[in-house]
């Protein structure tokens, strides 16, 4: 509870909070506002924003309502962002919750699969499972999760590493505690904390990630993408630079709101490190 | 007698707003005269390491001087511009820390940090710096002085750290030398080496020295003078000798009354069955190297065997390094040892599989040092005492019943379960630990420095719970400690151990009044204070 | 030479790496769906099966999976990777022409967020809580929340479609033949932006980092001997704080070598680079499976290498690690 009142005290970490309420509420209202496909056509192609009352964001290229997309748009970003993130952060836990444990040859395999992961770009990775699982929601989804794993699990491991020589730890075993009661019982409770706080940055860069490949047009082409949008907008640029311009903001802000929160998070956990 | 070299005149410190306390210091006057020493003692949280960053004016954020003068050479410290501030550090009033590894830069060599302090205060061409390096080394005596300038600290020995640090100190002649808890994180032999050095330089060159410690042996080592600390306050100053002889003020009395005396209580009478037996137990670490070439080979614990009567306390001493934690958690199959074995009610632990070792847990227990480390943060503190009966198939509800009780046993309000183990003191938390070890009512309980982390007083009072125990309950110990008066207090039998090896065993008035091993000899020669505290 | 000696260990432990990467994608890429006769077909406007079958004869396409992943092993031992049938030239080939470009950009960008980073991050540990650390860091947060492809975009809007000052891409001007000192300000001229686009999101992290690591160092016990031994604040951050601290940084250099070269295919599309992240698009949109294995095998190298140099750095650094074996 005084994580909560250490949380709500910081400007930045509450101005993140409501950025993020912002960008849910968008999400969440989308259907009601903009019950159209937002891909749809839905009037005169490149009406600039504030000019025509009912396309207060203009229109694009091809004369779709660009705040039907921004808002369905949202839905797209954290759906992406939050399944991705909980793929990563649990293929993550669990390597290295098992690497840091045990040790040994156990941790020099996962190490060196997680080296592997980690040595090929990660979005050059995105692409070759984009090219072999295809681009639907789900594939580009899974795919984020996949190329993200690595650096939680080189996290828990080094929490795990510190923790399992712990004298609480060591306590377990002498009581006869089992592995899995002391992995999951003991250590893993006291070893969470920077992780779930690390989930924000993970989920930043899935954003980030997603946003690059709709951008090149490699996701999904059938759902409105703030990246896809931006695409687009590409052709246009020299005139109607707005239809780039507005959802790039849009990612920017969810992006932002995000990173505000995990480390209004990570402040509030750790009081010590504050300011760090 | 040309008066004072260093006073300290009513000296008042803030602390932030939110502290537990509205002070560090109150109303601290001190003064240290040339070529004398000053202890200044305490426990923790009494302020002692705030003076010295005090005069120093090294305080951390938040925390100011709100009153009172800091007089040196004439000056008020206490208002002095920053800038003459720093001409005074190092060069004027000089400081030893307590770690000296981490007190020292580790990218950069030994002889380069020393040579700074004249690249500060005087301007030395570089071939006199280090001329002047070298023969401060030396002056320290450090093994090979032209080597270890060019070493970098970890390429140095502990020992050997605060010798380079006290030489950095020395470098410009200060007249007054601070020394917080010098040598509290060194060895006993390396620790005696260091005190000797400090006292004879002092002496040679005139220093007035304010030496911090916890420690009424090392006080009573080196002080010429002594004052005494208690929550921000000097509660007693006057000459060494008087007031190790006769303290006046009553916290004075209590904690050189809670220093264990060295010589051994009479000798109780043990069984003549053994509850333990320990033969040839080996562990061996390799580190480094590639595929078993050039690896460096440490014998943690070289071929020992002990035998631990039933009811007795089987000491273990020895320095850091010696092995007698690792042949701590070998007893307990923390770690696996190498060969050998460890005999407990007809069962070999040292070959036990894994299911059946988690068994035999209920027979010995053990109990760790670190009253912070040892308890999980994130569990309330019946919960930790109930979960060793839990997991040996109690129900909750019995194992909770079982913790309260033994809360009541340790000494802890049985109300307090619901707590987390944050919310108790450093000496309430080591009972925890005692009583999550006694929960599942072993044979043998194996104690690995289980009063080292705490101050002195509180020492005395879990050293007399765990005799009280011992003698209530009839439980076997084995009671690793680096501190030979706990150990003369607590065991009836003693080990010491030197790399890995036991050198010499037998009963602790023995081993301890009559040593016959040079290690044990050298040992108990190097206890500071060694005869302070054996008539109290 | 221990320094010399551990990174050789290093660089031969990352061996291993590299098979498993490589055998990984060599696998994932056999569930590709239509192989690159069928993109070269489809380029061609369609064929028949029997042009099909005789092409994939002529590529090897038609032996069995472990037969053509051994064959494939054993021809990267020889540095050969394979014949790309798009661009009617061996892979190695290929990607030796598209290198040169996104090494630059690669060095320019790393060079410019590592340098800016530290000078950041230093100022704002050294204002901890002020404004200029509020400042700061607010900077770093945004610039890590900017998705580059747009920063690109509206870098071009700006500086080259308003202001005209910059090219909105491209690697040099083709339509004038340049030499010597001309064509290397022309490239720089090319490379300002897309450097700032690729280095924007690691100037955040390095500030970041360099921040915390600052903070961190500041609170270490030697800084407190250097304090006390007369050194005012300049001179304890010169010469005690700013060395320990850069650790981590470099550290950084190394985790970050793939993620960087992940980023520049995104940034060389932005631009129009002909760099070797735009030939790794291009292979995808083409299904030029051979380039892309070939893009994955030289990526990983240059990450390795990129590695190799950081442990030496490192080592240089830190004594510690060169005697700790």
């Amino acid at each position: 509870m005084q994580a909560v009142r250490g949380y709500f005290r910081s400007p930045p970490a509450v101005i993140g909070l409501v950025l993020l309420l912002l960008v849910i509420a968008m999400a969440a209202t989308a259907d009601w506002l903009f019950p159209r496909d937002p891909l749809s056509l839905a009037g005169r192609p490149l009406v600039w924003p504030f000019q025509n009352s009912r396309f207060w964001l203009g229109t694009d290229n091809s004369g779709r309502d660009i705040a039907a997309q921004i808002f369905h748009g949202a839905r797209i970003s954290l759906l992406i962002g939050l399944v991705a993130t909980a793929i990563a952060i649990l293929i993550g836990i669990v390597v290295g919750a098992v690497a840091g444990y045990y040790g040994g040859t156990v941790d020099t395999i996962l190490m060196r699969v997680a080296e592997a992961f980690q040595t090929l770009p990660n979005f050059l990775l995105l692409l070759v499972l984009v090219v072999v699982f295809g681009s639907t929601l789900a594939t580009v989804t899974i795919a984020i999760g996949i190329v993200s794993w690595p650096a939680p699990a080189r996290l828990t491991r080094a929490e795990f590493l510190s923790l399992r020589n712990r004298e609480f730890v060591q306590a377990g075993r002498t009581l006869g505690m089992r592995d899995i009661r002391l992995i999951f019982g003991e250590i893993l409770p006291n070893a969470l904390p920077p992780v779930i706080v690390y989930a924000s940055v993970v989920m930043a860069v899935a954003i980030l990630l997603e946003s690059a490949l709709a951008f090149l047009r490699l996701s999904d082409p059938n759902v409105a993408s703030w990246g896809n949008l931006i695409g687009l907008g590409r052709d246009v640029l020299r005139v109607q630079w707005y239809v780039s311009a507005i959802p790039g903001i849009a990612i920017l802000v969810t992006v932002l709101a995000v990173s505000l929160v995990g480390q209004g998070l990570n402040d509030a956990l750790n009081p010590r490190l504050k300011g760090r | 007698m040309t008066g004072p070299v260093l006073t300290l005149d009513r000296l008042g410190v803030r602390l932030p707003p939110g502290a537990d306390r509205s002070h560090a210091l109150q109303d601290v006057s001190l003064a240290i005269q040339p070529g004398e020493i000053l202890c200044v003692v305490g426990e923790s949280g009494s302020g002692k390491s705030m003076t010295a960053n005090a005069v120093m004016r090294l305080l951390p954020v938040g925390v100011a001087i709100d009153g009172g003068r800091v007089l040196f050479e004439g000056r008020d410290l206490a208002v002095l511009p920053e800038a003459e501030m720093r001409a005074v550090r190092g060069a004027g009033v000089a400081m030893i820390f307590q770690e000296p590894m981490t007190a020292l830069n580790p990218l950069r060599t030994i002889g380069d940090q020393i040579g700074e302090m004249f690249g500060i205060h005087a301007d030395l061409p570089r071939q006199q710096v280090a001329t002047r390096v070298r023969a401060l080394l030396e002056e320290v005596r450090i093994p090979d002085p032209e080597r270890a300038a060019r070493a970098y600290p970890h390429e140095l020995s502990g020992g050997q750290r605060q010798r380079a640090m006290i030489a950095m100190a020395l470098a410009l002649d200060p007249r007054v030398l601070i020394a917080d808890e010098p040598t509290t994180a060194l060895d006993v032999t390396t620790q005696a080496q260091i005190l000797a050095l400090i006292r004879d330089l002092q002496r040679r060159k005139g220093t007035g020295v304010l030496f911090i410690t916890h420690d009424f042996g090392v006080v009573a080592e080196i002080a010429d003078r002594v004052a005494v600390m208690q929550h921000g306050r000097v509660v007693e100053e006057g000459p060494a000798a008087e007031i190790l002889q006769r303290p006046q003020h009553p916290y004075t009395r209590q904690l050189i009354a809670a220093v264990p005396p060295l010589r051994a209580p009479p000798p109780r009478p043990l069984a003549e069955d053994a509850v333990l037996t320990i033969r040839n137990l080996s562990k061996t670490y390799r580190t480094g190297g590639f595929l078993g070439r050039g690896a460096r080979v440490t014998h943690a614990v070289r071929d020992v065997s002990l035998r631990l009567p039933r009811g007795g306390t089987l000491g273990i001493v020895g320095e850091s390094g010696s092995g007698k934690s690792t042949l701590a958690r070998c007893i307990v199959r923390l770690i696996d040892p190498d060969q050998g074995s460890v005999e407990l009610g007809g069962a070999d632990l040292a070959h036990l599989s894994r299911a059946e070792m988690r068994r035999q847990t209920r027979h010995i227990q053990m109990v760790f040092q670190d009253p912070f480390g040892s308890l999980n943060p994130r569990r309330r503190a019946g919960e930790l005492v109930a979960q060793g009966p839990m997991v040996h198939g109690a129900s909750r509800a019995d194992a909770m019943a079982r913790a309260r009780a033994l809360f009541q046993l340790v000494g802890l309000d049985p109300a307090s379960v619901d707590r987390f183990p944050h919310e108790f003191s450093g000496g309430q938390r080591q009972r925890i630990g005692l009583a999550r070890a006694l929960a599942l009512e072993p044979q043998v309980l194996v104690a690995d420095e289980p009063v080292s982390a705490l101050d002195v007083s509180v020492q005395a009072q879990v050293l007399a719970l765990l005799a009280d125990l011992r003698a209530r309950l009839g439980i076997s110990m084995v009671f690793i400690t680096h501190d030979l008066r706990v150990a003369a207090q607590i065991c009836d039998l003693v080990a010491v151990m030197k790399d890995g090896e036991v050198v010499e065993e037998g009963p602790v008035a023995r081993v301890f009044g009559d040593p016959q091993h040079p290690y044990t000899r050298a040992l108990l020669d190097s206890i500071p204070g060694r005869g302070f505290g054996a008539g109290a | 030479m221990r320094i010399l000696a551990l990174a050789g260990r290093r660089l031969a432990a990352s061996i291993p790496t590299l098979f498993l990467i490589l055998v990984g994608i060599f696998l994932l890429l056999q569930f590709a769906p239509g192989d690159t006769v069928d993109a070269m077909l489809a380029q061609m406007g369609g064929g028949d099966a029997v042009t099909a079958q005789q092409l994939r004869q002529f590529y090897g396409l038609d032996l069995s999976v472990p037969a053509r992943l051994g064959q494939y092993l054993l021809r990267l031992v020889q540095l050969d990777l394979g014949f790309s049938a798009i661009y009617g030239k061996p892979v190695a080939i290929v990607i030796a022409e598209r290198l040169p470009p996104t090494l630059l950009l690669m060095t320019a960008a790393l060079s410019f967020a590592f340098f800016a980073g530290l000078v950041l991050g230093v100022l704002a540990a050294r204002r901890v809580n002020r404004w200029p650390d509020t400042l700061i860091s607010t900077l770093g947060l945004v610039f890590y929340a900017t998705p580059s492809f747009w920063f690109g975009l509206m870098a071009i809007v700006v500086f080259s479609i308003y202001l005209q000052w910059l090219p909105a891409g491209g690697f040099e001007d083709i339509t004038s033949l340049q030499t010597g000192i001309w064509r290397t300000l022309d490239i720089a001229r090319h490379l300002v932006l897309p450097t700032l686009t690729l280095g924007l999101i690691f100037l955040a992290i390095y500030l970041r980092i360099m921040r915390a690591s600052m903070l961190e160092v500041l609170n270490l016990d030697f800084v407190r001997t250097a304090r006390a031994k007369g050194l005012d604040e300049t001179r304890v951050v010169v010469r005690h704080v700013l060395r320990n601290a850069l650790l981590p940084m470099v550290t950084l250099i190394g985790l970050q070598a793939g993620t960087m070269l992940g980023g520049s295919v995104v940034v060389e599309s932005v631009f129009s680079l002909p760099g070797l992240g735009r030939l790794a698009y291009e292979s995808v949109v083409q299904r030029d499976l051979n380039t892309l294995l070939g893009i994955v095998f030289v990526s990983a190298i240059l990450v390795i290498v990129v590695n190799f140099v950081v442990d030496l750095l490192y080592a240089r650094l830190d004594p510690r690690i060169s005697a700790g074996g």
